[in-house]
């Protein structure tokens, strides 16, 4: 994974709470076999209206979301099915971070791996985020930091491995694989 | 040595390495197991890399999610709803193949939804580490398991390793005193738990369900409960195991035999949590107040008692799911108009499941403006359910009983609900779109289900069991 330190764009917002992975990237798009692709369908049922052409109302067709790589969501953001497509779909569809105030656990470890930033940050500047769409934003991975464009800054909580993988752009298997030695020794004592 | 809850004793048992403040631990896994849709990429990265899996005996694949539920035709061709889902099918028989796992495919005699072969295996054991790209992997946990849901890249991370980097989740204890009343279910228990402690009441944590009322459940009713975990944000959710659990498993296909069993019972035993270990959250809930319990809104956490009438929505999120649901403030939940039954899944596709449905079908009629589907969570549940006769009783109400598969839970092989209709089902999700694009969902217990089948609306399963409490 190529190494990430920060992300830079003008946010979107999705203020709806418990943004389910369904929601993300509906059931009948799973039966790819591939990573590449899910963009399209990222908030299928949202994005597209019943006969198949984009609901100009949604965030992500507005004109001025091309480009945007943060998005802002409601609280506990990719809760539901584990489906990895969530964070792949997300991805592809040009995102490279979610803000909330709460991230579902399967869904925040899922888009860690891939190199999507699932951040949380507090309810207050939760809240701030929320209300002011298309902020341009600095996430700095580095300094565990947000700048706002006034130059302000405020913290976010990120396990601590997960940020050292995604700033050193560490690949998880491979760091399980060095432990091979620790592994062996455990399924002998184990196997009993 | 300090009071331990029963996570602390699974992890411990488990650590590889320990976590440090820099490192999650290093987890084994002893039993990893497998599904069509989330393993082709995890399987592709293991190709890429030219890693072999690890432990191929402790790899257990399955065919669930995309699979049709209607039979083949004479030519053995299956109605796969896309030739992507049939080919996400053959991938995963090629991927077993070449990988050395075994694979319950097809046309096997024991394929079935992955959380529930599992158990009737007796291949998920108490004492356990579990895992499947699958977030409904809590429900292995009623065996006294550590089980829990990944995503892909784990998936691959446990094929080739059989470890995953974690960090320790936090125990919390759901104590449910006193007892189920009459015609009140398990499903009811835990939709009712979930609209207690909220959809993320859970987040970051392991739910240890205790208590009498837990310990006066079946298995099969544990398992209920703990599928449901992931429902209110948690990892994971278990039991310790008792008698209970011991008789359920002795005898299945994998569980230990001879002088391995009692020597598992000894083990087994000590899986509890010490009586004065620290949870770092406690919720109590009062059993005999829990009624039938059916959800009216987008989420499992929106819920209510079949006699309750539909909340005045606090915000616009929750304004928007009663639009959605097409439900009113202060309207009656029961007396709604379905358009669709739905019995099956991992939370209730088991034998008891579908007696409990069979029981208020029997000698009655699906309405004429319902559909209702029957589908087995396993082949296995389905032959059994045929030996005692209830594909019958509910091929004569008018439902359609179909092969094993995850089906309308998930809506991905094509069983679905149509746009704007509304279904009752025995499934885990009521997401917008879950059950097929602008489907309505409530979900409810297996009775419950039937009740609404037969009235064509949604209805009192107790008082379509009168007969039986009676007696
Ligand atoms: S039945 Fe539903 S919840 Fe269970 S594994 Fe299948 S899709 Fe997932």
């Amino acid at each position: 994974m190529n190494p990430i330190r920060h992300v830079h764009s003008r946010t979107l917002v999705l203020a709806h709470e418990n943004i389910d992975t369904d929601r993300i990237i509906p059931a009948r798009f799973l039966t790819t076999t591939s990573r590449a692709g899910l963009g399209q369908h990222a908030f299928q049922d949202w994005r597209y209206r019943s006969d198949g052409t984009p609901d100009p109302d949604f965030v992500l067709n507005r004109p001025d979301a091309q480009g945007c790589k943060i998005l802002v969501a409601g609280r506990n953001f990719g809760c539901g099915s584990s489906r990895e497509h969530a964070p792949w779909a997300l991805l592809d569809a040009g995102l490279r971070a979610v803000i909330s105030s709460e991230i579902a656990d399967i869904f925040r470890a899922n888009a860690l791996k891939n190199g999507l930033l699932a951040i949380t940050v507090e309810d207050a500047e939760h809240r701030f985020l929320l209300e002011h769409p298309g902020l341009e934003l600095k996430i700095d991975l580095v300094a565990a930091e947000i700048e706002l464009p006034d130059g302000g800054r405020f913290g976010f909580a990120l396990e601590a491995f997960a940020r050292h993988c995604l700033i050193e752009g560490v690949d998880q298997l491979g760091f399980l694989l060095r432990h091979d030695d620790a592994i062996r020794h455990f399924e002998e004592q184990h196997a009993a | 040595m300090a009071a331990r809850t029963l996570l602390d004793k699974l992890w411990g048992a488990h650590q590889v390495m320990a976590e440090t403040p820099e490192t999650p631990a290093l987890l084994y896994v002893d039993l990893h197991l497998v599904h069509e849709v989330t393993s082709p990429q995890a399987f592709a990265e293991l190709r890429a890399r030219r890693l072999r899996v690890r432990r191929p005996e402790r790899v257990l694949a399955t065919l669930d999610h995309s699979t049709p539920t209607l039979a083949a035709d004479a030519q053995g061709r299956r109605p796969y709803i896309t030739p992507e889902a049939e080919a996400q099918v053959s991938m995963l028989e090629r991927n077993c193949r070449e990988f050395g796992v075994e694979l319950l495919g097809i046309d096997h005699p024991q394929r079935g939804i992955v959380h529930v072969i599992g158990p009737e295996l007796g291949a998920t054991q108490p004492g356990m580490t579990i895992v499947c790209g699958d977030s409904h992997t809590s429900t292995h946990g009623a065996f006294g398991a550590l089980a829990f849901g990944i995503g892909t890249s784990e998936v691959g991370h446990v094929l080739a390793t059989q470890c995953l980097l974690q960090r320790k989740p936090r125990a919390m204890a759901v104590e449910v005193r006193g007892r189920l009343q009459p015609g009140v279910s398990a499903k009811d228990l835990v939709l009712h738990i979930i609209g207690r402690i909220g959809i993320d009441g859970g987040t970051g944590c392991v739910i240890e369900y205790r208590g009498e009322a837990i310990r006066a459940l079946s298995m099969e009713e544990r398992m209920t409960v703990c599928n449901m975990s992931i429902e209110a944000g948690a990892r994971a959710g278990m039991i310790a195991p008792d008698e209970v659990t011991f008789a359920w498993l002795k005898g299945r296909p994998r569980a230990p035999r001879g002088a391995a069993w009692e020597r598992a019972i000894g083990r087994w035993k000590a899986l509890h949590s010490d009586p004065d270990a620290c949870f770092e959250r406690r919720v109590e809930i009062d059993a005999g107040a829990v009624r039938p319990t059916l959800s009216y809104g987008t989420h499992p956490g929106m819920v209510l008692d079949i006699d309750a009438t539909v909340p005045a929505p606090g915000d616009a999120q929750a304004q928007r799911a009663l639009d959605y649901m097409g439900l009113r403030a202060g309207a009656r939940l029961a007396g709604t108009p379905v358009d669709v039954v739905f019995v099956g899944s991992c939370t209730n596709g088991r034998l008891s499941d579908l007696r409990a449905a069979a029981a208020v079908l029997r000698g009655r009629r699906v309405a004429g403006s319902v559909r209702m589907l029957v589908v087995p969570g396993s082949a296995a549940v389905k032959r059994a359910a045929e030996l005692e006769g209830l594909d019958a009783v509910f091929r004569t109400a008018g439902a359609e009983w179909r092969e094993s598969g995850c089906s309308m839970c998930i809506a991905m092989n094509g069983d679905r609900v149509a746009p704007g209709q509304l279904a009752v089902s025995t499934s885990n999700r009521n997401f917008e779109g879950r059950q097929g694009p602008g489907a309505r969902t409530v979900l409810a217990s297996p009775a419950a289900a039937a009740a609404a089948a037969v009235a064509g609306c949604i209805a009192d399963p107790r008082a379509y069991l009168i007969t039986e409490a009676v007696a």
